[in-house]
């Protein structure tokens, strides 16, 4: 893709056109998050042959196969062990998992509290929606208490996760949380963590206007992006358990986390070479050609 | 392409199956692998944490079964050999990417160091249940190939043929070893690296704007690209047109599924590897594999010490199933002899390729120990009656 003409959009380049149009709604939020990632991508300065992304299954899951970098679309919840593998295998990889909250929470919540645990450095962009949108609106780990889905018709009486708060009791070396009506600091942070090593976090509140807002009556796209303005409030550096979304109160955006610890691979070399000395190899790149 | 030297244990070892099996990967040139503690495969990753820090790659003890099995794919596409192991219950969590790798056609290996089940079953005893699941068990239609050992040497040579294989058609591979011959330890001879046969990843040497994913240009197995490497490619595991992108297409559907089940049906002959004796003039043929195989020898001893014509019929290859071979068999002897540690797996691979033309006679046992050779025994004798 060129851009030599005049008007062109500078995020054109990091998309396969010839996969367009997209398969999101009118309304939806994940496509301003792509755009933000492309951006952030544009000023990280990375060299994008070796930037990867991992996707899961749903929406957020289609994210992979409209960039144009290396990408991969896994089976349902599994983007991040996965993205495990593919770091391990090649270091100088910059591996980004791009999925939604029941893709990363429910099906895949074993994996990435582990993923954090272990200080992996996947850069992990998590769109939330509140809701399973890809299969027509069921109840998620996220749903609002009352709100209506198809398989809550009588209202969620479930608890949520406060998605920060698990990713910084499991360990992740960064974890903000931004809405898609964001999008500057949502750049910023993407840009963040795409140079940030260790396992890193952002929760993307989006809007479902075919699902979640329509099952709820809370309007359509525009709408959210009205209450994400008047309800959030940015408060960095905020203890990540006063962040729980609530259906009345107000949310609570921007980096609650950034801080130093070895990552995966320090951990394994530091350990190896203290107990095997001049005997440790390290593997080489590729393995197989 | 011959062996790596830096992961090959040249010498001659007392080894048990499941560190042959190992040394084997090793050998092969791999140099990831993702496993989760299971009776009665762990020693597998046991030996290669130990060993890889030496050899120069990495080891990870995952989350569960399902993040194993998706790890070592990670780890294909990020340029290395990669394997994962288990048993019974930990390969029914790991169908999801044996399908997801036979779709994405990531080549990888698979050990299965069969107990008895189902669920829990018995974690230190042997089965061979798992034979219909290795090659069903995930959704759709796909083909793999499957290998079973009888010994810690072959538990050595069938890993390095599972990892060549793996290679060479794309598939996943599964080693199908069981607890007999895991834990069983005998003499394993792990030959000097120039001696091992190696076949190279199929890297792909056209670049990025000639090169499609799943373009099979002729031949049934496509090149492969690694991440990184600049080709800006995608893997998915939706059906997927030649460029690799999702098309939900009857069309796209047909050609795909197809090619990925012709791949290894149209190399089925090939493929098969069995182990014979006695087979030209036999009226009956023990057909057996893995640690049964054993056990079916000393009947076969026994009933000919007492005049019958019986031979046997190892299988090393058991999926694809060498139907060709069963076939021409089942044209010369009057029937065949099938004992396997679970009530009728196999037994229905060789019925169905005998066609009708010789009889098939199941010595079933539940797992939890092998055959007493008398019972493999009776089936001959009803067999020649």
């Amino acid at each position: 893709m060129n851009c030599d003409l005049e008007i062109c959009n500078p995020v054109e380049p990091f998309l396969r056109s010839e996969r367009m149009p997209h398969i999101w709604c009118p309304g939806c939020g994940i496509g301003t998050t792509v755009n933000c990632f492309a951006r952030a991508l544009v000023e990280s300065g990375l060299d994008l042959d070796r930037v990867v992304v991992v996707s899961g299954i749903g929406c957020t899951g289609r994210v992979a196969g409209y960039m144009a970098l290396d990408s991969f679309h896994t089976t349902h919840g599994r983007a991040i062990p996965f993205a495990t593998g593919l770091k391990l295998a090649n270091p100088e990889l910059t591996v980004v998992v791009y999925s939604g909250d029941g893709d990363l929470f429910a099906i895949g919540g074993n994996h990435i509290i582990h993923a954090a645990r272990r200080n992996i450095d996947l850069k992990v962009v998590c769109v939330n929606n509140l809701i399973y949108a890809m299969t027509g609106g069921q109840t998620a780990p996220t749903t609002p208490i009352g709100a209506l889905t198809t398989t809550t018709p009588y209202g969620c009486f479930e608890p949520s996760f406060n998605l920060p708060a698990l990713m910084d009791s499991a360990g992740a070396s960064y974890v903000a949380r931004w809405t898609a009506y964001h999008v500057r600091q949502l750049t910023r942070s993407m840009k963040e963590i795409l140079t940030k090593k260790g396992f890193s976090f952002i929760e993307v509140l989006s809007p479902c206007p075919t699902l979640y807002q329509r099952k709820n009556k809370l309007g359509d796209g525009l709408d959210a992006m009205k209450l994400y303005k008047e309800k959030s409030k940015t408060r960095h550096g905020t203890s990540t358990l006063e962040v729980p979304l609530t259906s009345e109160g107000e949310i609570v955006v921007g980096k609650f986390v950034d801080r130093e610890r070895p990552d995966y691979l320090d951990l394994m070399r530091g350990r190896l070479t203290e107990q095997l000395g001049e005997r440790y190899v390290e593997m080489e790149h590729p393995v197989c050609q | 392409m011959r062996a790596d030297p830096k992961g090959v244990l040249t010498g001659i070892h007392f080894l048990d199956g499941d560190h042959a099996a190992c040394e084997g990967a090793l050998a092969a040139g791999a140099r990831f692998a993702a496993g989760y503690p299971i009776t009665p495969s762990t020693e597998i990753v046991e030996r290669f944490s130990a060993r890889i820090p030496t050899v120069g790659g990495v080891f990870i003890q995952m989350e569960d079964e399902l993040a194993a099995s998706i790890a070592i794919l990670g780890a294909v596409w990020g340029g290395a050999k990669a394997f994962t192991v288990t048993s019974g219950p930990g390969f029914s969590l790991m169908m999801e990417h044996i399908g997801f790798a036979a779709m994405t056609e990531t080549p990888c290996v698979f050990m299965n160091v069969q107990r008895g089940g189902p669920s829990t079953g018995l974690p230190t005893l042997p089965a061979q249940a798992d034979m219909m699941q290795a090659r069903w068990g995930s959704h759709g239609d796909y083909a793999i190939i499957a290998l079973c050992p009888n010994s810690p040497q072959e538990c050595f040579d069938l890993a390095i043929r599972s990892f060549n294989l793996a290679e060479q058609y794309r598939v996943p591979v599964m080693l199908m070893m069981d607890e007999c011959v895991g834990h069983m330890t005998e003499k394993v001879v792990i030959p000097p690296a120039g001696e091992i046969d190696i076949y190279p990843r199929r890297h792909t040497t056209k670049p990025p704007a000639e090169y499609k994913p799943y373009a099979s240009d002729g031949d049934l197995v496509p090149e492969m690209v690694h991440a990184g490497e600049g080709y800006r490619f995608h893997i998915t595991g939706l059906t997927h047109d030649e460029r690799g992108y999702p098309s939900l297409t009857v069309g796209t559907q047909d050609r795909l599924v197809k090619r990925l089940s012709r791949k290894i049906a149209a190399a089925a002959d090939r493929l098969a590897c069995y182990e014979e004796d006695r087979v030209e003039d036999a009226d009956v043929i023990v057909v057996s594999y893995g640690i049964t195989s054993r056990v079916a020898q000393r009947a076969v001893e026994m009933a000919q010490n007492r005049g019958i014509k019986v031979g046997r019929c190892r299988l090393i290859t058991v999926w694809p199933f060498p139907e060709t071979r069963i076939r021409a068999l089942a044209a010369r002897a009057r029937a065949f002899v099938v004992p396997e540690l679970n009530l009728g797996q196999i037994s229905l691979e060789v019925e169905r390729s005998a066609a009708g033309r010789a009889r098939t006679i199941l010595v079933p046992h539940a797992g939890g120990g092998v055959h007493r050779p008398e019972d493999i025994l009776d089936a001959i004798l009803e067999a020649t009656r």
